[in-house]
């Protein structure tokens, strides 16, 4: 195979599926590849899911620049593709005297970068507002513009609006060579060769290993991790805000992040890695982040996780977003996109095509554009009248496959029809398997819907693409 | 009949597993005229129908059956006494009116969604596996980990091996037979990895499940990494001293492609905590009265849901009698309250049920919190017996004489277990 596009878009994780979506308002051929089984299963996958206000990154940045404006498109966004997301407001909090200058700076560089409603809380209002907080801290700064997302549930309806206006996406599509071809670049896949005229490299923590592929490194990423232990339900409403230390230069520290769905979180670690695969929790990292936040909430326990993971941050040296065009035409980086990338990546989006404009990409606007999404069928979440009408009308409503989130076959197939390839897919688009059981009910029912739709065999259903195979199958006759 | 359900219920018992099945068959023997057992599987029986192995009924039928032989005995029974039973049937709510009407929501395939009213309601929804995220195992998120009655799911009933070179994490009852099956199926179990000093299963699966094989249990030992990526490539495992902290030093490695999860089981009590049931926090169940009912009158709760058991044979009796009082109650009886609390004492992680009445025959079901042999039952100071030995993973089933109460005055008694000296008359009940 072998197509031409205008743009081809590497790397389908919160940053490529933002600008492919943004591009695809105008009159242009787009494709965007990922290396993965699914788009978003990468760093966006295990993103802490915070929109930050923005307050704490220096205008000096390019990233402390694009914060504020990714901050403010969110609330269009949101209403346009329905992903979880609210402004639940964030406090930076003073654990020692000395910190109450810093949230003092801090207030003053927010004001003066426009970051909205920012306030100094005493103790006292700091009590009263969040009195589970401990009774040592001095003080915080409130910041009302901060929200939470699902942030797979984004890049999930981003890439479906892309798909929805043309976008060409490719899955399980690794990059293996990128050669110049014509006035544009040619992209080696194993799924085939996608020309381009421009090739945008959001690899994420991948973004330098592609950036030598076209013979452009002009950067190296270190891959940062960070663990974060979800919390037991039962502390659910133990803070209302994201509760922030004051950050250091390297980290905004580790916080309580009361998550779109109303489960505290908690975390994440900063630790420089090697290995780009390592998504590793560990014994050390646990007893760091419990250890620190116990000093922000007393009663939160280690024996409250419930569940861990960890995510790489890529960050490139410099410590800034790289994103430009390269000594090699057409290709253009948008890369090192560390925190608050999730944040910023709706404004990176708009300041890449501002780019290619000025690079001399025509953007034609499609009088067609849709900038919709459906909202994701979420039966549990529905009037009761509201399921009876839909049970009594479609009877995979009334078949339930995940017990503990209440999620019925239609909303499994729903998710099929919007791209769910693996267990992960369906688990991240519908919430099958995130409950209580962490899957020990509904995975055979999960799997027997995802191989019948897939067309194929049980054991060929995997939980996240490649090597990660759920089963094998029993007898030597059923492998042929 | 299979598959009605229409007009309003003397009784209606959420869950066709064992506890369900045999609640129905107590309150219909007790005079209910019309009971319902709403089920959510596409088949009454519950997880009975992938325990395909032997050890079934010893004690109920004094025969040895297979879970799904067990299951259609009691699915025959409900069935012959023209019990209603709906199956892939999911009880999405539950509510109780201020006129005593219990309702419960069912959602139905073909059938949409349907409120089902009764004069009582059974609670018999059963349990699940307790998951990774409990035991905080650091590592990677691989595929290959999975809960052993998973494991059974996937081999007994879907025909799938959930991998070639297994270790279990867990001694769990489950997980003992899954190491016997997979052997049988060709897998290479490694071993199985307790973090405690004594087994959490039954005495007799070791031996049969694990001796028999050559598979060894390593007692005091955990697993404190997952390894690879997109699936298990090994674990690290490391012995506990006695605060059950891992020593790293003497860790070792394990290659395997799965790692089962037999680390407990968890009542599943959000629909009681939804209809405002109180739960005891040990058990993670209701709190019951002497005839199982629990703080919501008219709400009655039996098997696995009620407290995790280990033989199938004490879900039924505890369920027939379940069944029982909500079939009298549906039926207008009336009988005393109870008035004496039952406090857990020495070595008893709890007692169930959570109060009695004198003038009755009770079944006190109770778990001790370290193992002790020989050992002693002490209630206050009415009854002193002796046991064989006692252990976390077996239930001591306890009968107490109405006689024995009958004497007694006052609000609570304390039940202890406690150890006899060495080289005293084993006698008594065996637990």
């Amino acid at each position: 195979m072998s197509e031409r596009y205008d743009v081809v878009v590497i790397g389908g994780g919160v940053v490529g599926a933002a600008i492919a979506r943004e591009l695809s308002r105008f009159r242009l051929r787009i494709a965007l590849l990922e290396r993965q089984a699914e788009v978003g299963f990468g760093t966006s996958k295990t993103n802490s899911g915070i929109i930050h206000p923005g307050h704490d990154t220096s205008p000096a940045t390019l990233k402390g620049r694009l914060v504020v404006r990714g901050n403010a498109l969110y609330d269009r966004l949101a209403a346009e593709l329905h992903f979880g997301f609210r402004r639940i407001g964030q406090l930076n909090v003073a654990l020692e005297p000395a910190d109450l200058e810093v949230l003092q700076r801090l207030k003053a560089q927010g004001d003066a970068k426009g970051v909205p409603g920012l306030e100094l809380w005493d103790r006292a209002r700091l009590r009263r507002e969040e009195p589970n907080l401990s009774r040592e801290l001095w003080g915080a700064l409130h910041a009302p513009s901060a929200g939470v997302i699902n942030p797979y549930e984004l890049v999930f309806a981003l890439v479906e609006s892309a798909e929805r206006n043309g976008v060409a996406l490719a899955v399980d599509c690794p990059v293996t060579a990128l050669a110049a071809d014509g006035d544009g670049l040619a992209v080696h896949t194993p799924r085939g060769v996608f020309r381009g005229r421009f090739v945008l490299n959001c690899a994420g923590v991948e973004s330098d290993r592609v950036a030598a592929l076209a013979g452009a490194q002009t950067f190296t990423i270190t891959p940062r991790k960070g663990e974060e232990y979800m919390l037991d339900k039962r502390l659910e409403g133990l803070v209302r805000r994201l509760v922030f230390p004051v950050p250091s230069p390297k980290t905004k520290g580790t916080l309580i992040i009361p998550t779109f769905d109303g489960t505290i979180m908690v975390g994440p670690t900063a630790e420089d890695v090697e290995d780009r695969d390592d998504v590793a929790t560990t014994a050390r990292g646990a007893a760091a982040v419990f250890a620190f936040v116990r000093r922000l909430c007393p009663s939160i326990d280690p024996r409250d996780a419930i569940t861990a993971f960890a995510g790489l941050r890529a960050v490139a040296d410099g410590n800034d977003f790289v994103i430009g065009p390269t000594s090699v035409r057409g290709f253009v980086h948008v890369a090192g996109i560390q925190s608050p990338g999730l944040t910023a990546a709706p404004a990176i989006a708009e300041h890449v095509r501002d780019l290619l404009a000025a690079e001399g990409l025509a953007l034609v606007a499609k009088p067609d554009f849709e900038p919709g999404v459906r909202a994701p069928a979420r039966f549990a979440h529905l009037a009761p009248e509201v399921q009876e009408a839909l049970a009594a009308r479609d009877p995979r409503f009334a078949r339930v496959v995940c017990r503990c989130e209440l999620v019925t076959e239609a909303e499994i197939d729903d998710a099929v029809d919007h791209g769910a390839r693996t267990l992960d897919g369906l688990k991240f688009r519908t919430r099958a398997g995130m409950g209580r059981c962490q899957g020990g009910f509904c995975t055979p029912r999960a799997m027997e819907i995802l191989a019948r739709r897939l067309g194929v065999p049980l054991h060929a259903v995997t939980k996240r693409g490649g090597g990660s195979w759920i089963a094998l199958p029993m007898g030597a006759e059923q492998e042929a | 009949m299979l598959g009605r359900m229409e007009g309003d219920y003397d009784v209606v018992v959420v869950g066709g597993g064992p506890a369900g099945l045999a609640a129905a068959i107590g309150a219909r023997d007790a005079g209910a005229a019309r009971v319902l057992v709403v089920d959510r599987e596409d088949e009454a029986g519950g997880i009975l129908l992938q325990c395909i192995h032997a050890g079934f009924g010893l004690h109920y039928f004094q025969e040895e059956l297979t879970g799904p032989e067990y299951a259609e005995r009691f699915v025959a029974r409900a069935l012959d006494r023209d019990i209603d039973v709906v199956c892939s049937a999911y009880v999405s709510g539950a509510g109780l009116d201020s006129d005593g009407t219990r309702r419960v929501r069912v959602m139905r395939e073909g059938h949409g969604i349907r409120t089902a009213r009764s004069r009582a309601m059974v609670l018999a929804m059963g349990c699940r596996e307790r998951t990774r995220g409990a035991v905080h195992i650091p590592g990677t998120r691989p595929a290959g980990v999975l809960t052993a009655g998973l494991a059974q799911r996937f081999v007994n009933v879907m025909g799938l091996l959930p991998g070639r070179r297994v270790a279990i994490l867990g001694s769990g009852d489950i997980g003992l037979i899954m190491a016997r099956r997979l052997t049988l199926e060709g897998c290479e179990v490694v071993g199985v990895f307790e973090l405690m000093p004594f087994s959490n299963g039954l005495t007799r699966n070791v031996v049969q499940c694990l001796r028999d094989f050559g598979i060894p249990l390593h007692l005091s030992t955990t697993v404190v990494e997952i390894h690879g990526r997109d699936r298990v490539e090994k674990i690290t495992v490391a012995p506990v001293g006695a605060d059950l902290a891992p020593d790293l030093a003497r860790r070792w490695q394990v290659p395997c492609d799965t790692l089962l999860l037999s680390i407990g089981l968890v009542p599943e009590n959000e629909l009681s905590q939804a209809l405002g049931v109180e739960l005891d926090v040990v058990t993670q169940g209701p709190r019951v009265s002497s005839t199982l009912e629990t703080s919501l009158p008219g709400v009655f709760a039996c098997g696995n849901v009620l407290h995790v058991h280990d033989l199938c044979d004490y879900v039924t009796e505890e369920a027939l009698l379940a069944g029982r009082f909500a079939g009298e109650l549906a039926g207008g009886v009336k009988r005393p309250r109870d008035n004496i609390r039952v406090v857990p004492g020495d070595n008893v992680r709890y007692c169930v049920p959570h109060t009695l009445a004198p003038g009755r025959e009770h079944t006190v079901y109770l778990r001790c919190q370290r193992p002790l042999r020989p050992a002693a039952i002490r209630v206050g100071d009415l009854v002193r017996r002796k046991l064989g030995f006692v252990t976390p993973a077996e239930m001591i089933t306890f009968r107490i004489k109405p006689d024995v109460l009958d004497r007694f005055h006052g609000e609570a008694r304390r039940i202890d277990l406690l150890g006899e000296p060495a080289g005293a008359h084993l006698a008594g009940a065996e637990p």
